[in-house]
């Protein structure tokens, strides 16, 4: 791989892996309720690590690192919903939910 | 009562995720040797001891076409979703405006709802917030519905999501019940199972 290439490349991920995050950290701030603001808290930096853990796994092209890195990717990937689906049961079920901002609830009547 | 086949089944069950353990051990070492499998070996073992789960019943299928095309779409969406949440966070304008949905899968087998709840929670815009294990309902909170329109092609791609999963690795049966040859209502089939029996 040439060297201007390899460059660019690692720049576009971290830059995208950055700006999830801060994507992510706004979201927290301007979402109105806990619901919605664990979207931001826990998704978007699930695409911002996979561009960051694969940018090291280009910079650091090695056995080790390559599955270290599919490692770390699959437990954010298996642990980030289980966290979100946790907080967001304990905050429907404490009340801590807002109908004006919802359309439609359908767990409301079950 | 269990019979001797019923305890070796459950012995067998217990192997994928002791064999998925000895992998993970050997996937933070980033190498191989034989002490690093001796000691993934043992490590595993009192973990499955120690950590009993509850067996899950495996398919014992996998398609690897199937299961490569769930995953390519999987970060396919991971990645289109993810931008979507992103600009709704810094758009100048933000109307919230959310829904909780009740969505009946087709499926009855706990392996693949529970895919699907971890797949369609992965991709950003979605939270489980509540599974509903005998009618196989999950009761997602999503981001950004506007309107009737939004939520019906939500509740598409949540159905084609577990139907990639079914394809990949779903039980013969949970594919058919999908064509439509098995009832698709967990309790109409299970009624239907006792009727067989009775």
């Amino acid at each position: 791989m040439s060297a201007v290439l390899h460059d660019v490349l690692t720049a576009i991920l971290v830059l995208a892996g950055a700006t999830m995050c801060l994507a992510a950290g706004i979201g927290l701030i301007r979402f109105p309720d806990v619901l919605s603001r664990l979207h931001a808290a826990t998704k978007p930096q699930i695409f911002g690590l996979l561009a960051v853990t694969a940018d090291v796994a280009i910079n650091n092209f090695s056995v080790g690192t390559v599955t270290l890195v599919v490692a770390i990717v699959v437990f954010q990937a298996l642990t980030a919903p289980m966290a979100a689906h946790l907080v967001g049961r304990a905050a429907y079920e404490t009340e801590h939910r807002r109908p004006d901002l919802l359309i439609v609830d359908e767990l409301k009547n079950r | 009562m269990t019979t001797p086949r019923e305890r070796l089944e459950a012995i067998g069950n217990q192997i994928p995720p002791l064999i998925a353990l000895i992998v993970l051990w050997m996937l933070l070492w980033g190498e191989f040797s034989w002490l690093n499998l001796l000691v993934a070996f043992v490590v595993g073992l009192v973990v499955t001891v120690a950590f009993y789960l509850v067996p899950v019943q495996l398919s014992g299928r996998v398609h690897p076409l199937h299961t490569v095309v769930f995953f390519v779409r999987l970060i396919l969406d991971i990645v289109r979703a993810s931008i979507d949440v992103s600009w709704l966070a810094v758009k100048p304008r933000l109307i919230a405006s959310n829904a909780i949905l009740a969505i009946r899968l087709h499926t009855r087998s706990d392996l693949i709802l529970t895919w699907t709840a971890v797949a369609t929670s992965i991709v950003p815009g979605s939270i489980v917030v509540d599974i509903d294990r005998e009618s196989s309902i999950l009761y997602l909170h999503v981001l950004n519905m506007h309107s009737a329109a939004h939520i019906e092609s939500f509740r598409r791609q949540v159905l084609d999501t577990e139907r990639r999963i079914v394809r990949a690795f779903g039980s013969r049966e949970d594919v058919e019940r999908m064509r439509g040859v098995i009832p698709a209502n967990r309790l109409d089939a299970r009624r239907a199972d006792q009727n067989k029996q009775g």
